[in-house]
């Protein structure tokens, strides 16, 4: 089973429920591909058995072959390129590897090259989880390559949680893509009704089937659970505000090592999920 | 000397426009006779992305040696100074006055960008 946990409203717990849930399991392979701020390992503490370097490929110029005509620059939908009389530039960041330039090119004077754009973490933590991390280079613009890596790691033999980046933009389609559940973590405000509605349009526009958690559920109003029940997404879960749970977390220790109690409620949690699962799988087999 | 300003609006009483690539317009003025030569409303403010480096790029086409404007990102920069265009920055106020203070050396060159890329979106 491959669970995503994501959200639309950034900061609503995603990283503590991915976590807790993952280490509540077990054995299992937890995926943080919220690359631009990749921060399960935090909570984790994996110790690290690969760091690899992750690249993409950009166009690299032969200035003895190139004219200088400028049909790569006028090409490429991103403008990645500039040509100037007897100068080529490449604005990096901006290349998605469409490969137009090197087809374009009359004199063969493209060629691909690789750019470096993070690091891939491979790392084992407590309970038999291993915990795979995408780590963005500050200052990169594209995220989905990095993510896309990520998934790469994804085990087949035991399960797999997704910690996705906020928002409903493509970052968070890549990294929701493939699993048999989300999970989306809100907090009951009309900010996280608001980005949580946006999310369930995104994820049920995938076919993923959503389910939700509702964090700091003891404050704010009851838009969220108005919103759950119209749209028939079950909320699995609530957690109430709770200063040691915050204070765990200030220390960089997850919920259920700083205290037992979370330990059942993450397994029912789990458990949850793959009833979910089945029964989503066996509403498949029946249409 | 032709020179590009960017501007709020296409005429010499409008107020520069701080952002370069996505600045509502991009004006080329004959500083000899201080008229509007060229340009107009911004075309590639809209760009997804590029928007600087594209207005970079149309500016040296228009033959301009010096660039009047608020600030300039790193993308922009670059090609601008590959194209040997003088980048004049912190200008505010109107395309008028500005053209003034430029005559009289009063402005000032920028040694690099001056703000982080995609500076001017939203």
């Amino acid at each position: 089973m491959r669970v995503a946990v994501a959200s639309g409203k950034g900061g609503t717990g995603k990283t503590t429920v991915a976590v807790n849930l993952a280490l509540a399991r077990g054995h299992l392979q937890l995926l943080d591909c919220d690359v631009e701020d990749p921060d399960a390992a935090l909570f984790l503490h994996p110790e690290i058995q690969s760091v690899v370097p992750v690249t993409v490929t950009v166009p690299r110029h032969l200035p003895d072959r190139c004219t200088f005509c400028g049909r790569c620059a006028q090409l490429c939908a991103y403008n990645a390129i500039v040509v100037l009389p007897g100068q080529w530039l490449l604005t990096a960041e901006l290349c998605k590897d469409c490969g137009g330039c090197y087809l374009v090119c009359p004199e063969q004077a493209l060629v691909p090259s690789s750019r470096e754009i993070g690091t891939l973490i491979r790392g084992l933590a407590d309970h038999d989880v291993e915990v795979v991390t995408g780590d963005l280079r500050p200052g990169e613009a594209m995220a989905t390559p990095m993510i896309r890596r990520v998934k790469k790691m994804a085990s087949d033999e035991s399960p797999v949680v997704v910690d996705c980046p906020p928002g409903t933009a493509c970052a968070m389609v890549h990294a929701v893509d493939g699993a048999d559940l989300c999970l989306l973590v809100t907090e009951p405000t009309p900010f996280g009704c608001h980005d949580l509605e946006q999310a369930l349009d995104v994820v049920g526009a995938m076919d993923v089937p959503c389910a939700v958690v509702i964090n700091r559920s003891d404050l704010g109003d009851a838009g969220v659970r108005t919103l759950c029940e119209r749209r028939g997404v079950p909320v699995l879960l609530e957690i109430p505000f709770d200063r040691d749970l915050a204070e765990a977390y200030a220390r960089g220790q997850a919920a259920v090592d700083a205290d037992g109690r979370w330990l059942s409620v993450f397994r029912e949690l789990w458990d949850r999920l793959e009833e979910l699962a089945v029964q989503r799988s066996r509403d498949a087999a029946t249409r | 000397m032709k020179v590009a300003i960017s501007a709020s609006a296409d005429s010499l009483d409008a107020n520069v426009d701080p952002r370069f690539g996505r600045c509502a317009s991009l004006l080329i003025v004959d500083t000899e006779t201080g008229e509007i030569v060229g340009g107009g409303r911004n075309a590639f403010a809209s760009e997804g992305g590029g928007a600087g480096t594209q207005a970079a790029q149309w500016v040296i086409e228009q033959g301009a040696e010096a660039v009047l404007t608020g600030n300039l990102g790193p993308n922009a920069f670059q090609v601008l100074r590959a194209g040997k265009v003088r980048c004049l920055i912190s200008v505010s106020g109107s395309v008028r006055d500005a053209l003034a203070a430029f005559g009289r050396g009063e402005l000032r060159e920028a040694s690099s960008n001056t703000v982080p890329p995609h500076s001017g979106m939203g």
